[in-house]
């Protein structure tokens, strides 16, 4: 069974949405109450490498992809989550699974206003620290 | 704990490409956490990039770092061709990865010569700027430019390597080749160096896992990693050449990680000579279609990550940046903690990071007597701890004529 068996095998009807649009980058989507669950499973149990996450304003909501890089195939494998609640969106923390995704966390929350719960230490890092609330670089509405 | 004491290292040290902001908690000599603050170059590059039109982009990312100035752009036409599915002509292949190792032998040089002006060993430093210089030449020669070569486009490469440029490429590297070698022994077989680097910071390959970090840091502590060999970019998969892993992840096997990379990068370079296959350099792309895609290059400091997403228009919707230091700073936080003050910028700086050390460098004592120390206090500290293993090994060993150099 090769890697994208195994997620899709573990995952079941949570995951949908793949996409290889490349040979070695897969995209799929999960709901955003199963995130910790996925991210746990390509970490913790397929030995994978959280590269890093991105989040994207979309007119749907705002978006997170978190790449996972499997580096014995060399295959990146992009998580979804779609957050459609603009106003307050709000999902998960994956810094307590592991600290490498302390630092992007906080950047998406101060860049984009994503709250995530259960964050060690939800605060400004690249932003001055009386940077104005509510005001979010990287949205696209201003 | 009534001895804690802040020390505050950074933002500014004139030594180094950027600025970044390091709060030691220390009880006595002993560490006991670290604050690590960011942001005073942070300069909105994404939030640029989406009013940028595609073609733009190369040399706005260039200017993100000035010491890996190739790896932005490369990451960022990987992850365009990614999006497009863009066939690259072979020769701009090739000399993607002659810039792109060239790039990495100036940077492990630059890194080289701070570490030893770290540890008091000041000719190492001379050195490692002496050999680096040919580089830049050789940069200049090629590309016009010592630093922001200007060379990766979307399709290919910006300019060819002229014929008659290739014997000179092939001299440079000639004579590079024996520097090494003496950095090699010099370095390695130190006994002061080995005292003074080994056991000091050390990450281990759990820490390096979960901190995720990336290149040399991660090799140097066990962790097999490289972009180059594991997910190919440019035209990697049709050359060989080793990837560098220690165990002990150390300073010392951080060192030895760069410094056997130099070899490599030589040899992957002089491959790429011998190779070199005619034709175009450019694919001549015109539009670029609505998708996304993900680009990675094995920069000098490790994996380089762009993801760009398009809407079908000339400009991308979205374009994040995650350079190699965001993953390898963070692991300050266990790799400094344990250690003393004296190896603070020591192990600081052992991740190679894009970041400032040691100037304007404040002990804040919480009762009356404050204490001030100036930039270079921390360098010293970390001097002279390398003088007392010194005196120590020659006093106890009575070895004559090591070749250590003679600073004073």
């Amino acid at each position: 069974m090769n890697i994208e068996e195994k997620i899709k095998d573990a995952l079941c009807s949570r995951a949908s949405g793949w996409s290889r649009h490349s040979p070695k980058r897969v995209y799929f989507s999960v709901r955003k109450e199963d995130i910790l669950e996925t991210a746990k499973l390509l970490f913790k149990e397929l030995g994978m490498r959280f590269s890093i996450a991105s989040a994207t304003d979309t007119p749907q909501g705002i978006e997170i992809l978190y790449h996972f890089s499997f580096d014995k195939t060399g295959e990146i494998f992009s998580i979804r989550v779609l957050l459609e609640d603009k106003k307050s969106p709000k999902i998960d923390s994956i810094a307590p699974l592991f600290p490498a995704a302390e630092w992007i966390e906080r950047e998406m929350w101060e860049l984009l206003g994503i709250e995530f719960s259960g964050h060690p230490n939800l605060k400004h890092l690249l932003l001055v620290d009386d940077w104005p609330a509510g005001k979010y670089p990287l949205r696209h509405e201003r | 704990m009534s001895h804690k004491v802040i020390i505050p290292i950074g933002p500014y040290h004139p030594l180094q490409e950027e600025p970044e902001f390091f709060r030691l908690y220390v009880d006595g000599e002993k560490v006991v956490d670290i604050d690590i603050v960011l942001g005073y170059v942070h300069r909105g590059i994404e939030e640029l990039a989406e009013h940028k039109h595609f073609d733009q982009i190369p040399f706005l990312v260039e200017r993100i770092c000035g010491i890996c100035s190739t790896s932005h752009p490369l990451a960022y036409v990987n992850a365009v061709e990614d999006l497009a599915k863009i066939k690259v002509p072979p020769r701009a292949l090739y000399i993607r990865i002659i810039i792109a190792e060239l790039e990495r032998i100036h940077s492990h040089l630059l890194w080289l010569g701070l570490a030893g002006h770290f540890i008091g060993y000041n000719t190492v430093w001379m050195w490692a700027w002496k050999y680096r210089e040919p580089v830049l030449d050789i940069f200049e020669m090629v590309t016009g430019n010592r630093n922001h070569y200007a060379m990766m486009k979307i399709g290919g490469v910006r300019r060819d390597i002229r014929d008659q440029d290739l014997p000179i490429l092939k001299k440079t590297l000639d004579e590079l080749a024996p520097a090494v070698d003496m950095f090699h022994g010099a370095v390695m077989d130190d006994p002061v160096i080995q005292a003074r680097l080994k056991g000091v910071g050390v990450l281990t390959k759990q820490q390096a896992i979960d901190w995720c970090v990336v290149g040399p840091t991660a090799r140097a502590s066990g962790v097999n990693i490289d972009i180059r060999r594991d997910d190919p970019y440019a035209a990697y998969n049709e050359l060989s050449w080793n990837v560098i892993v220690e165990k002990d992840g150390d300073v010392f096997a951080k060192t030895k990680v760069r410094i056997l990379e130099l070899y490599e990068s030589i040899n992957i370079i002089r491959q790429c000579l011998h190779k070199l296959p005619p034709g175009e350099i450019d694919a001549d792309v015109k539009d670029i279609p609505a998708g996304e895609g993900i680009g990675r290059v094995e920069a000098p400091r490790g994996e380089c990550f762009h993801y760009v997403k398009s809407d079908g228009t000339n400009r991308p919707v979205r374009h994040k940046i995650r350079a190699p230091s965001y993953m390898n700073v963070a692991s300050n936080k266990v790799s400094v903690i344990g250690g003393t003050i004296s190896d603070a910028a020591l192990t600081l700086a052992a991740v190679d990071p894009c970041y400032c050390c040691t100037e304007r460098v404040a002990v804040v004592k919480k009762s009356d007597n404050q204490k001030i120390l100036n930039g270079w206090d921390l360098v010293r500290l970390s001097q002279k701890k390398t003088q007392d293993i010194k005196k120590h090994i020659f006093v106890n060993t009575d070895i004559r004529g090591l070749h250590t150099d003679g600073h004073g």
